[in-house]
C-alpha cells in the first residue's frame, strides 16, 4: 500500500467528464453531465434508481462509448476500451457483484493485477526467473490486499461461495489490484448490514489514505453524507446539484426527487418529512410523478416511489437487471 | 494405520447393531471366497464361448476378471473386518469402496453368465459352475446392508520416503498393467468384463479414500510421479509383441493430445470450438504436402523437424486467421461459426482436387503413400530391437506421439497456471468483468486459439505419418471414428475440463469403446449420446474434477486441503491431476 501515486499538488483533476451523453435509441440516460473528481477527494453519485449513474460509470470506463463528452484522467483524453482505461488507472466495482465466481479469491485479486504485470504466454512456458519473480511479487501484493481488506484467509475459498459482504469486498480488493488513481464504486454496501456498511466506510477512508480517488455511487444517505467531501445529484440523466454534503442534503429539488413528488403537488404526506410509518405511500406516488416526466419517459418513474428513510428497501429494489 | 474403525463403530452404533455390522462384514467376505471360488470351475460346456471357460482348476477369460472383482470384495471385506495390515486400505472408510466392488463382482459375473447363454442360446450352456459364480457373486451385495462408516481420513502413519516412493512407482506399474490389459482383451465380451471391473473398481478405490492419500504422495514427490507417469506410458510398447494393439494407443495418443489441446480453448479460455479438428487436418495436410510423396502437389521433402515446424505454423496462421473474426463473437455465435469453418476446411480440401479447383489435395482422394519418418537414418516403418525387445513400427510413433503430448501437457500446465491461464478463466467467468480488470479479451481469446491451433497441428504433422494417407474425411464435425470435432469435445467434457488427466481418460475411453466393441456399430452413437446425458446429470464436472470444478458443482463450502498442507505450488489457475 506504500507505492500508490500520492496526490500530486497539481491542479488537473484526477478525473475529469466534460458533457457527457449517453443515449440509448430514444432514451437519453446521461444527458450532457460534467463531473470532476480531484486527487484525494472522496466525491458522492446519488440520485433514484434509473437515474443514470451506472451509465455514467460505464461511461467512464469505457464499457459504453458515450454519445457526446470526452473523459479525461490526469488530464489525457481516456480511450473508449474498458481494458484501456483500467491500464490508464481507473478501476471499478459493479452494483450486481460480477466476481469471477468460480476462481479463489486469491486468484481473483491475481487477475486484478493483470494490467500491472506483462508476462505473456512464452514467458509462461519457459518460465525463466523473471517469470517467477513476478508471479511471487503478485502473489504478494494480492496477498496484501487481501490483509487489508480482511480475506487473508479466505484466499483458498472460491469466491462464489463468499457471503455477500465478503464479495464486495473482494470486489473492491480485485480494483485496487490494478494499482488505480481513482476508484468507481458502485453502490458498494447494497446489501450489506449496518455493521458491515460501517466497515466499508473505514474501508474507503482508508483508500482514500492511501492516495486514491474515490467516486462512490450510493443510496444510504448517512453513508454518502459521512464519507463525501462533494455529492453530486443525478436524475433522470441530468446533474440536479453538486455541492458539500449539507448543501445537497438541504436542496429542496433533491428532496423531491427522492421523495418522487413534483414540488406544486403538495401531498400532505410529503410536508410531514419522511416517516418510517408511510407505507402505503409509495403506491401513490408514481402518479404523482407521471405528469412531471419532462421528456416524456417514465422510466425513472417507478422505482422514484421511495423515502430517503427507507433506503433500505430502496436497495432490494436497485439490485435487480440493471448497471453492468 | 488407524483404529478408526473399531471407534466409530463402538461409538455410532449399539452393541447389538454392531454384532451384525460384523456379521455381515463376514458375510461379504465370505462372498468374496465364494466367488474366488467359483471361478476354479466350468462355467459352459463348449470352448465355442471365448475365453475357454470350460476348464476346471483354472480360470480364463472373464474368469479372471471375476476373479479379481472376488478377491478386491474380499481385501476390503477384511479391511472392514479391520484385520491387521489391511486397514490402509480404506482411509475414509470401507462400506462404500465393498459397495463399488460388490457391484462389480456382480456386474461382471453375471454379465458372463448372461453372454454365454445369450450367444449359446440358451440357459442349458452353462455348467452348474456357471450357476455358482452367479449365485456367489451375489452375495457381496449384502454390503448394501451395511451401515456407512464413511470418515474422515486421519493422519497417515509416518513411513520413510524411499517407502513412499516405492508406493507411487508401484501404482504406475498397476496402472500400466491395468490399461495394458484393456487394450489388449482380445474379444469384445472380455472389454465389457474389463469395462465393468476396472469401473467400479476405480471407483471404489476412490471411495475409500485411498487415491487421495495416494495423490497427496504424487504432490509431495510431484517430479517421481511424472517421471514414474512417463515411463510407465513408454514402457507400452514393450510389452507388446505384435503391432495391432501399439496402433490403437498411438491413435489414442493422437486423440488425446488434440483432446487436451482443445482442453486450453474449451476448458480454460471457454471458448466452444465445434470445428477444432480441422487443425489437426490442417497439420496432417500439410506434414503430408511436405513429406515427399508422389502424389504431393509439391515435390519436397522435408526433414521431420522441418515439417513438424511448418505444420505447427501453418495451424498457428489458420487459428489467427479464423479466430481473429471469430472470436469477436460470444458463446452460441462462436460455436456455430467454428462449426462453419471446420466444415469449410474438409469441403475445400475435398473441392483442391485439379477439377473444382486448383490440384493441391487430391481432392476425396486424400494424399497416399506418406513415406515413414526417418531421423538420422532410424527409419520408423522399421522394427528396432531396443533392450532386447523387438519393438515393431508403431512403439517408434507411440513414443514420438508421447513426446508430443508431454509438450502439449507442459504447455497446459504451465500456460493454464500463469498470468495468461488466469486471464482465460477469467474471461470464461465473465468477459465484461474481466476486460474491466484491464484484460484485452480480444488478444487473450486469440492466443488461446491459435495455441490450441497450434498444438492441434502438431500432432497432425504426426498423424501424416502415421496414417501414411490423409483423407478429408478424416476430419469431420461428427463420425463414428474419433478424433472427430464432436468427439473431442465430448471428450474434454466427459473427462472433466479444465483437467490434464480428464481428456486423457476421456479420449482413451471414447477411442476404445468404439474399437472394441466394433458389434455395438450402429448403436454407438446412441448409447454414447445417452452416456453423455447421464454424465452431465450425475457428474456434471467429468470423471475427473476439476478442484475448482468440483466445488462449483458440489457445494462444499471450501477447499479441501488434504491434511491441511497446502501443495506449496500455491494456487494456480489449474490443479492438474498427475
Ligand atoms: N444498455 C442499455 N440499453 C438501453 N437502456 C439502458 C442501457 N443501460 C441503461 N439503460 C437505461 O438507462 C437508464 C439509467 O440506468 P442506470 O444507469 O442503470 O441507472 P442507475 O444506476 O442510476 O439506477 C435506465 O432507464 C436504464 O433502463
Ligand atoms: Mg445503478
Amino acid at each position: 500500500m506504500n507505492d500508490m501515486t500520492t496526490t500530486t499538488e497539481t491542479t488537473t483533476p484526477v478525473l475529469d467528464a466534460g458533457g457527457v451523453t449517453m443515449r440509448f435509441g430514444g432514451l437519453t440516460a446521461v444527458r450532457d453531465v460534467d463531473l470532476k473528481v480531484n486527487a484525494g477527494e472522496i466525491v458522492g453519485l446519488i440520485g433514484p434508481n434509473g437515474a443514470g449513474k451506472t451509465t455514467f460509470f460505464n461511461c467512464l470506463t469505457g464499457l459504453y462509448v458515450p454519445t457526446e463528452g470526452t473523459v479525461r484522467y490526469k488530464g489525457t483524453v481516456l480511450p473508449p476500451k474498458p481494458h484501456l482505461v483500467t491500464q490508464a488507472g481507473i478501476a471499478r466495482t459493479f452494483q450486481n457483484i460480477r466476481l469471477f465466481a468460480n476462481m479463489t479469491v486469491l486468484e481473483n485479486v491475481l487477475v486484478g493485477r493483470h494490467t500491472r504485470t506483462k508476462e505473456g504466454l512464452w514467458s509462461a512456458l519457459v518460465r525463466g526467473p523473471g517469470f517467477k519473480k513476478a508471479e511471487a511479487a503478485s502473489h504478494a501484493r494480492s496477498m496484501e490486499l487481501l490483509e487489508f481488506i480482511g480475506l487473508q484467509d479466505k484466499a483458498d475459498h472460491l469466491a462464489r461461495n463468499l457471503p455477500y459482504g465478503d464479495q464486495r469486498k473482494l470486489e473492491i480488493a480485485r480494483a485496487l489490484a490494478s494499482d488505480p488513481g481513482l476508484l468507481l464504486l458502485d453502490e458498494p454496501t447494497a446489501g450489506m448490514n449496518p455493521q458491515e456498511t460501517r466497515v466499508t466506510e473505514e474501508l474507503i477512508f482508508a483508500i482514500r489514505d492511501m492516495g486514491i480517488a474515490v467516486l462512490v455511487i450510493e443510496h444510504d444517505m448517512r453513508f454518502i453524507f459521512n464519507l463525501c467531501d462533494r455529492v453530486a445529484c443525478l436524475v433522470q440523466g441530468e446533474k440536479l446539484v453538486e455541492g458539500t454534503p449539507s448543501v445537497v442534503q438541504g436542496d429542496e429539488r433533491v428532496v423531491a426527487a427522492y421523495l418522487g413528488t413534483p414540488f406544486e403537488a403538495d401531498t400532505p404526506e410529503k410536508a410531514e418529512a419522511p416517516a418510517p410509518t408511510e407505507a402505503p405511500e409509495p403506491k401513490a406516488a408514481p402518479e404523482a410523478e407521471a405528469p412531471a416526466g419532462t421528456d416524456g419517459t417514465a422510466k425513472g418513474a417507478e422505482p422514484v416511489a421511495e423515502t430517503p428513510g427507507a433506503d433500505k428497501a430502496q436497495r432490494t429494489t436497485s439490485t435487480e437487471g440493471e448497471g453492468q | 494405520m488407524t483404529t478408526d474403525t473399531t471407534k466409530t463403530a463402538a461409538v455410532t452404533t449399539p452393541a447389538g447393531t454392531g454384532s451384525r455390522t460384523t456379521g455381515l462384514r463376514r458375510l461379504t467376505a465370505l462372498g468374496g471366497i465364494a466367488t474366488i471360488a467359483a471361478t476354479f470351475l466350468s462355467w459352459t460346456y463348449t470352448d465355442e464361448f471365448p475365453g475357454d471357460l470350460t476348464v476346471y482348476g483354472y480360470p480364463g477369460g472373464l474368469q479372471v476378471l471375476t476373479l479379481v472383482a472376488g478377491a478386491l470384495v474380499l481385501l476390503y471385506a477384511l479391511a472392514a473386518l479391520d484385520i491387521r495390515g489391511l486397514r490402509w486400505l480404506a482411509p475414509t472408510g470401507t462400506t462404500k469402496a465393498l459397495r463399488f466392488l460388490a457391484l462389480g463382482a456382480f456386474g461382471t459375473t453375471w454379465f458372463t453368465v448372461i453372454a454365454i447363454a445369450v450367444e449359446l442360446g440358451g440357459v442349458v450352456n452353462l455348467e452348474p459352475g456357471g450357476f455358482v459364480a452367479a449365485v456367489a457373486s451375489a452375495i457381496p451385495l449384502v454390503a448394501f446392508l451395511l451401515p456407512d462408516d464413511t470418515r474422515k481420513a486421519s493422519r497417515p502413519k509416518e513411513i520413510p520416503s524411499w517407502a513412499e516412493i516405492l508406493i507411487i512407482v508401484l501404482a504406475f506399474g498397476i496402472g500400466l498393467f491395468v490399461v495394458t490389459y484393456g487394450i489388449d482383451t482380445e474379444y469384445a465380451e472380455l472389454f465389457t468384463g474389463y469395462m465393468i471391473t476396472a469401473g467400479f473398481a476405480v471407483g471404489a478405490l476412490f471411495k475409500s479414500g485411498i487415491m487421495a492419500r495416494l495423490s497427496v504422495l504424487t504432490t509431495k514427490y510431484r517430479s517421481i510421479a511424472v517421471a514414474a507417469a512417463f515411463v510407465a506410458a513408454a514402457a507400452f510398447p514393450f510389452t507388446q509383441n505384435t503391432d495391432q494393439y501399439t496402433l490403437i494407443a498411438v491413435n489414442i495418443l493422437i486423440f488425446a493430445t488434440v483432446a487436451l489441446g482443445l482442453n486450453i480453448v474449451v476448458g480454460l479460455a471457454g471458448l466452444l470450438d465445434l470445428g477444432y479438428v480441422a487443425f489437426l487436418g490442417v497439420g496432417a495436410y500439410t506434414a503430408a504436402l511436405v513429406s515427399g510423396t508422389t502424389a504431393s502437389a509439391f515435390g519436397v521433402q522435408f526433414p521431420f523437424w522441418a515439417s513438424v515446424l511448418t505444420g505447427a505454423a501453418v495451424s498457428l496462421i489458420f487459428g489467427v486467421v479464423i479466430g481473429a473474426p471469430t472470436l469477436r463473437l460470444r458463446g452460441d455465435y462462436l460455436a456455430i461459426v467454428t462449426l462453419g469453418f471446420g466444415e469449410i476446411f474438409r469441403i475445400t480440401v475435398g473441392n483442391l482436387d485439379g477439377v473444382s479447383g486448383p490440384r493441391v489435395t487430391n481432392g476425396p482422394n486424400g494424399v497416399p503413400n506418406i513415406p515413414d519418418l526417418v531421423f538420422f537414418g532410424y527409419d520408423f516403418g522399421e522394427s528396432h530391437t531396443i533392450l532386447g525387445i523387438e519393438l515393431g513400427g508403431y512403439a517408434n510413433y507411440y513414443l514420438l506421439m508421447l513426446l508430443a503430448m508431454i509438450l502439449v501437457v507442459l504447455v497446459f500446465s504451465r500456460a493454464g497456471s500463469s498470468r495468461i491461464g488466469r486471464a482465460w478463466v477469467a474471461i470464461r467467468e465473465d468477459e465484461t468483468a474481466a476486460t474491466a480488470m484491464g484484460i484485452n479479451g480480444f488478444r487473450v481469446k486469440l492466443i488461446a486459439f491459435a495455441l490450441g491451433a497450434t498444438l492441434a497441428g502438431i500432432a497432425g504433422t504426426v498423424q501424416a505419418h502415421v496414417q501414411s494417407t490423409v483423407v478429408p474425411e478424416m476430419y469431420v464435425f461428427a463420425g463414428p471414428v474419433p478424433p472427430n470435432s464432436a468427439f473431442l469435445l465430448a471428450a474434454v467434457i466427459l473427462g472433466g475440463m479444465g483437467t490434464i488427466s480428464g481428456p486423457l481418460i476421456g479420449a482413451t475411453l471414447l477411442y476404445m469403446i468404439p474399437a472394441k466393441l466394433q458389434f455395438l456399430q450402429d448403436y454407438q452413437l446412441l448409447g454414447f449420446g445417452l452416456a453423455l446425458i447421464l454424465l452431465m446429470r450425475f457428474r456434471p464436472e467429468g470423471l475427473i474434477a476439476n478442484r475448482r470444478a468440483q466445488l462449483e458443482y458440489h457445494e462444499t463450502g471450501q477447499l479441501d486441503t488434504p491434511e491441511g498442507t497446502l501443495p506449496d505450488s500455491g494456487v494456480g489457475t489449474v490443479k492438474a491431476g498427475a
